[in-house]
């Protein structure tokens, strides 16, 4: 049986009375890469943040490793699970924010290997060994003592995602990670992404490099007003049935 | 009299100055953390206090609030006062204004740090006490740095308001000395001293600034 990690079904949110996500729902399973495209406002980002318990969903279903973390109640709003529980849905995934939200009066190193110290009591000579071999995997062994406002926007993104894979999560989630950097570095971290899916990382993407996407994808995810309004396969993309998807690739690309 | 003379009549004068000062400081920059957690807490009564607390000692002069704490207990309840208690009321006094200048200094602190640094946190698994303490906090400390040294000059220069209730620190000595001597020389001593007290200050709080300098 394949084993689905993440099933978001039915699930809406609004804010102040403004619908953002309309019963979306979405499962990926174990090995998946999805991308998630679409205009802005279409509610790509809050998907993201339900699925990471950064929002808390209104209405629907959160389940991760089939285990029920938001379900509906008796009036139909969504009920969260313990915190306990909560604790460990969220060590099943990493978060690469846009912003990337490194601490910056953290060397990176420290950045590395202060959650698995601090917070998961792990030996820090291991943790270190463990993040100067992730480091060195995405080109930054020779980054580890510096400072985040040392580095380049595209460099700090590579850091976040090593401190997020530092922790061993069995799914990433990328919310525009190469939204804030120019061409040049935004190359940088698309690699670092593909050699995730390389080792078969879960990866659910949400982006605007229509070619990453169709590139690194198992299936893409156009969502435009809080709808997923089509799924597709990465080969239909640029040449798709769907006259609103082609209208909105053709304009961003 | 010589200069000599007047500075070792005021040495006495200059350790209280000082005791006020570091005791001070030894209290409210705790307390100052914890009125402002109490001005930020959702909880709506706590929060609206200390907002009442904030405003009442900002908004008063701080040579009113040390007669109030020091005369209070008689007036309002009875109690006989001491002599002893006459620092004690000092340090209260001082403590609760400080506590509530530093309280909004911490305010701005914390709230200028941005949700990115509390999610990262919170999906890496650090609890809410563990964010504050290893992430939130130290860049806190960094920002404030300026205006908190604003506040401690400030405060080395306000120890001169405790000779309202009569504790003899180094301005009272000082005043009293000129008085006696009809001399300007004990005031001049008097001001060399904050001077350089604040020079002190001055200098190791940029020492402190250079020590967090290593990130922007």
């Amino acid at each position: 049986m394949i084993m689905k990690l993440l099933e978001l079904n039915h699930i809406s949110k609004s804010f102040d009375g403004l619908s953002v996500l309309r019963d979306v729902s979405l499962s990926v399973e174990k090995g998946e890469i999805v991308s998630v495209i679409g205009p802005s406002g279409s509610g790509k980002s809050t998907l993201l943040r339900c699925a990471t318990l950064l929002e808390k969903i209104d209405k629907g279903e959160l389940i991760y490793k089939g285990k029920k973390i938001a379900s509906p109640g008796e009036n139909g709003n969504s009920i969260y699970a313990s915190k306990e529980d909560i604790r460990q849905a969220k060590k099943i995934f990493g978060m690469v924010f846009q912003s990337f939200n490194l601490f910056p009066h953290f060397s990176v190193l420290q950045n590395i290997i202060d959650a698995p110290v601090t917070v998961n009591r792990e030996n820090r000579e291991e943790a270190k060994e463990r993040a100067m071999k992730l480091l060195k995997q995405f080109e930054l062994d020779d980054k580890a003592d510096a400072y985040p406002c040392q580095l380049s926007g595209g460099q700090q993104q590579r850091v976040s995602i090593v401190r997020a894979l530092a922790l061993d999560p069995e799914i990433m989630y990328f919310d525009e990670p190469t939204s804030a950097l120019d061409p040049e570095l935004t190359a940088g971290v698309l690699k670092a992404i593909k050699e995730l899916a390389r080792e078969k990382m879960t990866m659910i993407i949400v982006t605007h490099e229509m070619n990453f996407a169709k590139e690194v994808s198992d299936r893409i995810i156009f969502m435009e007003k809080g709808i997923i309004q089509h799924e597709l396969s990465p080969d239909d993309l640029f040449d798709s049935k769907y006259e609103r998807l082609n209208e909105f690739i053709g304009k961003i690309s | 009299m010589d200069i000599g003379s007047i500075i070792g009549q005021l040495t006495d004068g200059m350790v209280t100055s000082i005791l006020i000062f570091l005791l001070t400081l030894l209290f409210s920059l705790p307390l100052g953390l914890l009125v402002a957690f109490g001005r930020m807490s959702k909880n709506k009564i706590l929060s609206t206090v200390m907002q009442v607390y904030i405003s009442v000692l900002r908004g008063t002069p701080l040579m009113l609030q040390l007669m109030v704490v020091f005369f209070g207990p008689f007036y309002l309840f009875g109690i006989k006062i001491t002599t002893s208690y006459r620092f004690v009321a000092v340090i209260i006094g001082f403590v609760l204004n400080y506590a509530a200048y530093f309280a909004e200094i911490y305010r701005g602190g914390i709230e200028s740090i941005s949700r990115g640094q509390y999610e990262a946190a919170d999906l890496l698994g650090y609890s809410k006490t563990q964010t504050f303490i290893r992430i939130i906090f130290p860049q806190v400390v960094k920002r404030i740095l300026p205006a908190t040294t604003n506040e401690i000059i400030t405060l080395v220069k306000d120890t001169s308001l405790a000779f309202v209730i009569a504790v003899s620190e180094m301005f009272t000595q000082a005043k009293a000395i000129a008085a006696a001597q009809a001399s300007m020389v004990p005031f001049i001593v008097a001001a060399v001293f904050y001077y350089v007290f604040n020079l002190l200050v001055a200098f190791g709080m940029n020492r402190v600034e250079k020590a967090f300098s290593y990130y922007d």
